[in-house]
C-alpha cells in the first residue's frame, strides 16, 4: 500500500497527470471548504461570550486559524524547497511559488485581526514584542520571496535561489511559535497546542477547530488552483519559445 | 469604538482579503486559459500533444 501511494505521488511529477488529478479533486475541495466555513461560522457566533473579553473573543475564530495557516504555508514552502534542492521534483518549485502569495495573505490577516483584537483588550493596536515582530518578519519574508520569484527570468535559477532563502528563513517559524515562552510578550502563551492539552473550554475550542479546518481546506484548495495556474503559465512560456524557434530562419 | 465594531471590522477584513485572494486566483486562471486557447488556435501545440495526435491518426 505504501509502495502504491509512493508510486502515485511520484506519478504526479508529470504535470499533465497532476492537472488531471487537480481537475478531479478541486470541485470536492471547494464544496467541503464551503460546508466547513458555513458550519464553523455558525458555531463561532453560537459560542458564548468570554467573561472578560466579551464578544471580542469571536475574533479568535479567524485570528488563530490565520496565524496557524501563516506558519503552515511557510512549512509547505520549506518542504517544497527541500523537494526542489534534494529531489529536483518538477512540481516542488511550482508549489513553493504558488504558496507565497497565499501565505502572505494569511499572515496579513493574522496581523490585522490581531491588531483589531489587541486594541480593545490590550489598549494598543501594535507593540514591538517578540510574537508580533516575528510574525511581521514572516510577512516581510513572504513579500521578499514573491519579489525574488518575479525578479529572475530563469525559472530554474529562481527555484534554487528561492529554495535556499526559504530554508534559511524557516528559522523564524520556531521563533514565532516559542516567542511567547522565550520572551516577555504582551501576547498570551499557547492555549490550544500545548503538551498538557488545550486550556480553552470546549464551547470555544470546537468552533475554533472547525474554523481552523475550514481555513486549512481553503489554503489547500487555493494552493492547488494557484499551482495549476503556474503550470499553465510555464506551459504558455514554453509554447511561445517553441513557436518563436519555429519561425526563425535556419 | 464598541466591541461589535472591532468584531465586524475583523470579520469584514477577513472576508475582503479572502475574496481578493480567490479573485486573484480566478483572474489568473482565466488569463492563462485564454493564452493557452490563443496558442492552440494558432496551431502551437506541445510536442507531446502533437505526437499523441499523430499516433492517434496512425
Amino acid at each position: 500500500m505504501i509502495t502504491s501511494a509512493a508510486n502515485y505521488v511520484s506519478g504526479l511529477a508529470n504535470p499533465t497527470r497532476f492537472l488531471n488529478a487537480v481537475a478531479f479533486v478541486l470541485p470536492w475541495m471547494v464544496g467541503i471548504t464551503g460546508v466547513l466555513f458555513a458550519v464553523g461560522l455558525f458555531m463561532s457566533f453560537q459560542a458564548p461570550e468570554d467573561y472578560q473579553q466579551g464578544m471580542t473573543v469571536r475574533i479568535m475564530f479567524i485570528h488563530v486559524p490565520s496565524a496557524w495557516l501563516a506558519m503552515m504555508c511557510y512549512t509547505v514552502m520549506a518542504v517544497s524547497a527541500i523537494g526542489t534542492l534534494v529531489w529536483r521534483h518538477p512540481l516542488a518549485d511550482v508549489s513553493a511559488k504558488a504558496a507565497a502569495p497565499i501565505g502572505a495573505a494569511f499572515t496579513f490577516l493574522a496581523l490585522v485581526t490581531g491588531s483589531l483584537w489587541g486594541k480593545p483588550m490590550w489598549g494598543t493596536w501594535w507593540v514591538w514584542d517578540a510574537r508580533l515582530t516575528s510574525v511581521f518578519v514572516l510577512f516581510l519574508m513572504y513579500l521578499g520571496l514573491i519579489a525574488l520569484y518575479r525578479a529572475m527570468d530563469d525559472p530554474a535559477r529562481a527555484a534554487r535561489v528561492s529554495a535556499i532563502v526559504i530554508l534559511v528563513g524557516y528559522i523564524n517559524i520556531p521563533i514565532i511559535k516559542f516567542s511567547v515562552d522565550w520572551w516577555n510578550t504582551l501576547h498570551q502563551p499557547a492555549s490550544v497546542i500545548r503538551l498538557d492539552g488545550p486550556t480553552i473550554h470546549a464551547s470555544m475550542l470546537y468552533p475554533l477547530l472547525v474554523m481552523a479546518l475550514a481555513f486549512t481546506m481553503l489554503f489547500f484548495t487555493l494552493h492547488l488552483m494557484a499551482m495549476r495556474n503556474e503550470i499553465w503559465r510555464r506551459r504558455v512560456a514554453s509554447l511561445r519559445r517553441q513557436a518563436a524557434r519555429s519561425v526563425q530562419p535556419s | 469604538m464598541s466591541h461589535l465594531a472591532f468584531v465586524s471590522l475583523a470579520y469584514g477584513a477577513t472576508a475582503l482579503t479572502i475574496a481578493a485572494l480567490v479573485g486573484w486566483v480566478l483572474i489568473d486562471q482565466r488569463g492563462r486559459r485564454a493564452e493557452l486557447a490563443e496558442l492552440e488556435a494558432r496551431g502551437v501545440r506541445r510536442r507531446s500533444a502533437e505526437k499523441a495526435g499523430a499516433d492517434h491518426v496512425q
